[in-house]
């Protein structure tokens, strides 16, 4: 009867203890793989390592991981809380641009994630500084640096003026990685409320007209108005890709009661919507 | 529908088969002044071949329920029965082969050459059966079979030159026969600019050049057994289709195959023929000929095919089976890149045909019983399963833009059925046919992406859901013959249940640059195609005759529209004289206003014509060997024309004087 209680336990301790043996025996995995590291700032006794697919940040949605390291110890800190303030720096003003909290990663000790949308930036590629501020065992730290942003070759992000005079910023997420298929898109919209706000836009529609002027500016069929996902705040829509090369997808921005705030029909006459973003593959 | 299918079963086993022959076997040495050389010489011919030295194209075009739908000078495309080469099996000795051209640019017949071949069979609606499944019927180019006649060394050149577009044809045969050996090989090279339609005007890219060769081989094991190889490689180049916004920078072939023959004697068993083959086909268009075009593009397409065969014939009591077991598989790809004009923009590319895997396998039965004299009853039965595979899962995602259901693979049971009552008098003969048949999509009904079809301007999306078309046929044909007086009529119903044609997908832009739109293969309910032809002749005298054909041919859908590529009232009128060593024959040949024209399927009315032609030919025997001379004028009045099968209507040859010299060395 006892060992019936017993016997469990001690498998289960068993199990434990080995388990917790292994994990501090072998190498600890990289948890940054398949992630190039995009600038390392020592700030005292910390580094921080942004990290993401490319290396380097570009004009438009930019995934971001990051890890924060204690020198002292050579070991990444799992319990800071981060936050950041990207500036762009103009002749006679500043602003900022859409950006993410940061948070944990899914299933990773010693990563953090959050998303920035630079919707422009110098040719030079200067202009940007990133503000970070964290927090660790209680204290509070920060540091400002400056970085490059890369103008992307296509345009995947707009800045524009709507018709109820509010601006706006549009990014393309998805795909990132077309195919001549039916590919799901996101983008997010942003409302630019100040020079440093730019809250989420919920429930609008964005019409979705996806041409290839390079080739009598044909569209393709069975695409879907993009709408608006409340679990993580973008807009969805089905784009429809019958061959590779440059696509221009035509957008028309709809407020919840269907006005057009952006973004014209695309006509014989009219080729293109003054709202748009590219994609090339 | 199944209970059709059971009753048409019942009749054809509890018969145990026939089928009357009505098979259009247009053998060599039919013709009076060629039967000397052609027989040795192989070529095909028939009593309405002018020129030795003409193209497959325009010796099928001589069959009566054969058109050729030409796009150009070159690679005419065959019908049968008014239906066009997705309803057609067409093999090359039983050998499984398709083209690799997603616009139809290659029909098969392009890439055999009259060299290569013995005799041409053509098989009316479910009597071509006996190597696939087919609605239209069956055309099988037959190579000749090894001869181990002891004949020795013999050779023999072909000249030909034609005037209008300075056609040159040049060919060289060499054959060796030995007791137990046998090899054989010939050349041909034909080349072709740009002809003259009527009144001198010039057809632009209506060019050719084209040269095949071929070598047979064969062994002869024991008296019982023998075996033989085969190669024919063919490469066309320059290729103009003036009907097209493209032309062919190449088309090139290489068909191979090896055949094992067991001929007992004295026994059921009369033959029995296995071959395993294997022929590559490389497509590739161009146009970087033309001066406008929207955009320019790649096309290439390639197709690869394996198979095997095994037939054997038994002759029993009064009863003669053919027993057919064979299987192919086939690899179909094609691409498409356009280059865009603004050279910032990438290159724009596409699967076409995404890598499209056949593999079929299936068995054919047929029994001639001779049940009585001059009766005959001919059934023949081929069952098989055919599956796709779309090898590319680009294939797969991009069809699902149009699909959303759609599976990488599908599979599907075809069955074909037919019998035939015959009875042959001394002056008449009656046959009544009835058959089923089913065929699977072809890979660009099932398949294609965005492929352009200039006839209807309109871009063509497959679609892998498609049901199997399915056929019931009649057909009938009776002749008699009068003292000097012969006449005779062909005809024919199909029945056409889930017709495949392409219907507008609305609101779908085209891809092509100034197309009307999309059409999505689909199917009709049904649809009705009949033709009907009537042959007579006359004897006036020992060199005097004269011959005449009329036909009529009827097709329509169950959408009430009619169908397209359906040919208008015929005629064919011809008086022919001849004497030993000398014929000549003048020819009257033209159609009616096409009135039943379907401009609903992009076609337009297409004016009555007709041509006169005048044919002459001279023998000469001689101790250094025999010449055969044959010369004469295409479209003497040198008129303007195109007819219903001509694409887009461009013109056909104006006034052609040509000359054809055969020489056989002694």
């Amino acid at each position: 009867m006892k060992l019936k209680y017993i016997l469990p336990l001690v498998l289960l301790v068993l199990v434990f203890s080995c388990s917790t043996d292994d994990d501090d025996n072998t190498n600890p995995v990289n948890e940054v793989e398949g992630l190039l590291l995009v600038k390392e700032i020592v700030n005292g006794n910390q580094t921080i390592e942004l990290f993401n697919k490319k290396g380097m940040f570009e004009t438009g949605y930019n995934e971001i991981s990051i890890r924060l390291k204690d020198n002292t110890t050579d070991t990444y800190y799992e319990d800071a809380i981060l936050s950041w303030m990207p500036i762009m720096q103009m002749p006679t003003m500043q602003h900022s641009c859409p950006k993410s909290a940061i948070t944990k990663a899914d299933g990773k000790d010693t990563v953090y994630k959050g998303f920035i949308i630079y919707q422009m930036t110098n040719m030079d590629s200067s202009g940007w500084s990133l503000t970070l501020d964290y927090t660790i065992d209680g204290m509070d730290y920060s540091l400002t640096e400056t970085i490059n942003v890369m103008q992307y070759e296509n345009q995947n992000v707009a800045s524009f003026m709507a018709s109820d005079d509010s601006r706006y910023i549009l990014a393309l997420i998805e795909p990132k990685d077309p195919s001549i298929a039916i590919n799901e898109m996101k983008v997010g919209l942003f409302k630019m409320q100040n020079m440093m706000t730019f809250p989420v836009v919920e429930d609008y529609t964005i019409a979705l007209d996806p041409r290839m002027p390079g080739m009598g500016n044909h569209s393709s069929p069975n695409n879907t108005d993009l709408t608006y996902n409340s679990v993580d705040n973008f807009y969805y829509g089905d784009l429809s890709l019958t061959m590779t090369g440059y696509w221009k997808l035509n957008l028309k921005l709809m407020n919840s009661g269907d006005d057009v705030l952006k973004g014209e029909d695309v006509t014989e006459e009219n080729e293109a919507s003054s709202l748009y973003l590219e994609l090339e593959f | 529908m199944k209970k059709l299918i059971t009753i048409m079963l019942c009749i054809l086993f509890s018969s145990l088969g026939f089928s009357q022959e009505k098979k259009n076997e247009q053998k060599k040495d039919t013709t009076k002044l060629e039967e000397v050389v052609i027989k040795t010489r192989r070529k095909l011919s028939s009593y309405r071949q002018e020129k030795t030295l003409s193209s497959i194209d325009d010796y099928l075009e001589k069959s009566n329920n054969v058109t050729m739908i030409k796009r150009g000078n070159y690679a005419w495309e065959p019908t049968i029965n008014n239906m066009v080469s997705d309803r057609l099996v067409v093999t090359i000795d039983g050998m499984q082969i398709f083209g690799a051209c997603t616009d139809k640019m290659d029909p098969i017949t392009s890439y055999v050459d009259v060299s290569n071949l013995e005799k041409v069979t053509v098989g009316s609606g479910q009597e071509g059966t006996e190597n696939g499944h087919c609605v239209g019927g069956g055309i099988d180019l037959q190579l000749p079979t090894s001869k181990f006649n002891e004949s020795g060394l013999k050779t023999s050149a072909d000249l030909g030159y034609e005037t209008n577009g300075n056609f040159i044809a040049t060919g060289l045969d060499l054959e060796y026969s030995g007791q137990k050996f046998f090899i054989s090989a010939d050349g041909i090279f034909r080349k072709s600019e740009n002809y003259d339609a009527g009144n001198n005007l010039e057809v632009l890219y209506s060019q050719f050049r084209k040269y095949n060769i071929s070598l047979q081989s064969g062994y002869k094991i024991s008296e019982n057994h023998s075996v033989d190889a085969n190669i024919i490689y063919d490469r066309a180049t320059d290729v103009g289709y003036p009907a097209l916004p493209m032309d062919v920078s190449l088309a090139e072939a290489l068909i191979t195959s090896f055949t094992h023959n067991y001929n007992p004697e004295d026994k059921a068993l009369k033959t029995l023929e296995t071959k395993l083959y294997f022929n590559t086909i490389t497509h590739i268009m161009d146009d970087t000929k033309r001066p406008d075009v929207p955009i320019r593009m790649d096309m290439p397409g390639w197709s690869d095919t394996f198979g095997f065969y095994s037939k054997a014939d038994v002759l029993k009591g009064q009863h003669h089976f053919t027993f057919n077991l064979n299987g192919f598989y086939n690899k179909s790809l094609a691409e498409m890149t356009m280059f865009s004009n603004n050279p910032n923009e990438p290159d724009m590319f596409m699967y076409t045909w995404p890598d499209i895997r056949t593999l079929y396998s299936g068995i054919f039965v047929k029994d001639d019983w001779h049940f009585a004299d001059g009766k005959s009853l001919s059934s023949s039965v081929r069952l098989g399963y055919h599956t796709n595979r779309i090898a590319k899962e680009v294939g797969v995602e991009s069809l699902q833009i149009f699909h959303p259901n759609i599976d990488d693979q599908q599979s599907r049971f075809l069955m074909s059925l037919a019998s035939s009552y015959n009875i042959k008098k001394e002056d008449s003969n009656i046959a009544f046919g009835l058959g089923y048949g089913e065929r699977a999509p072809s890979v660009s009904e099932g398949y294609g992406f965005f492929l352009f079809n200039s006839f209807d301007n309109y871009d063509y999306i497959g679609n892998p859901n498609l049901k199997n078309e399915k056929a019931l046929e009649a057909n009938f044909n009776f002749s008699k013959t009068y003292d000097k007086f012969k006449i005779g009529l062909e005809s024919s119903y199909f029945y056409i249940m889930d017709y495949i044609i392409g219907d507008i997908a609305q609101n779908v832009s085209s891809m092509t640059i100034g197309a009307n739109g999309v059409r999505v293969y689909t199917a009709l309910d049904n649809a009705s195609i009949f033709d009907v032809y009537v042959n007579s002749s006359y004897t006036i005298s020992d060199r005097f005759s004269v011959n005449g054909t009329v036909g009529y041919n009827y097709g329509r859908g169950s959408n009430s529209e009619n169908l397209p590529l359906i040919r208008p009232f015929s005629y064919f009128a011809e008086l022919n004289y001849n004497k030993p060593k000398f014929n000549a024959s003048l020819q009257l040949d033209g159609n009616g206003n096409q009135s039943n024209y379907s401009s609903f399927y992009g076609e337009n009315e297409t004016a009555s014509y007709a041509i006169l032609n005048l044919n002459l030919g001279n023998a000469f025997y001689g101790e250094k060997g025999r010449t055969i001379l044959k010369y004469g004028i295409e479209n003497i009045l040198d008129a303007n024309y195109s007819t219903y099968a001509d694409w887009n209507n461009i013109p056909r040859q104006g006034r052609n004087f040509y000359i054809n010299i055969s020489y056989v060395f002694p």
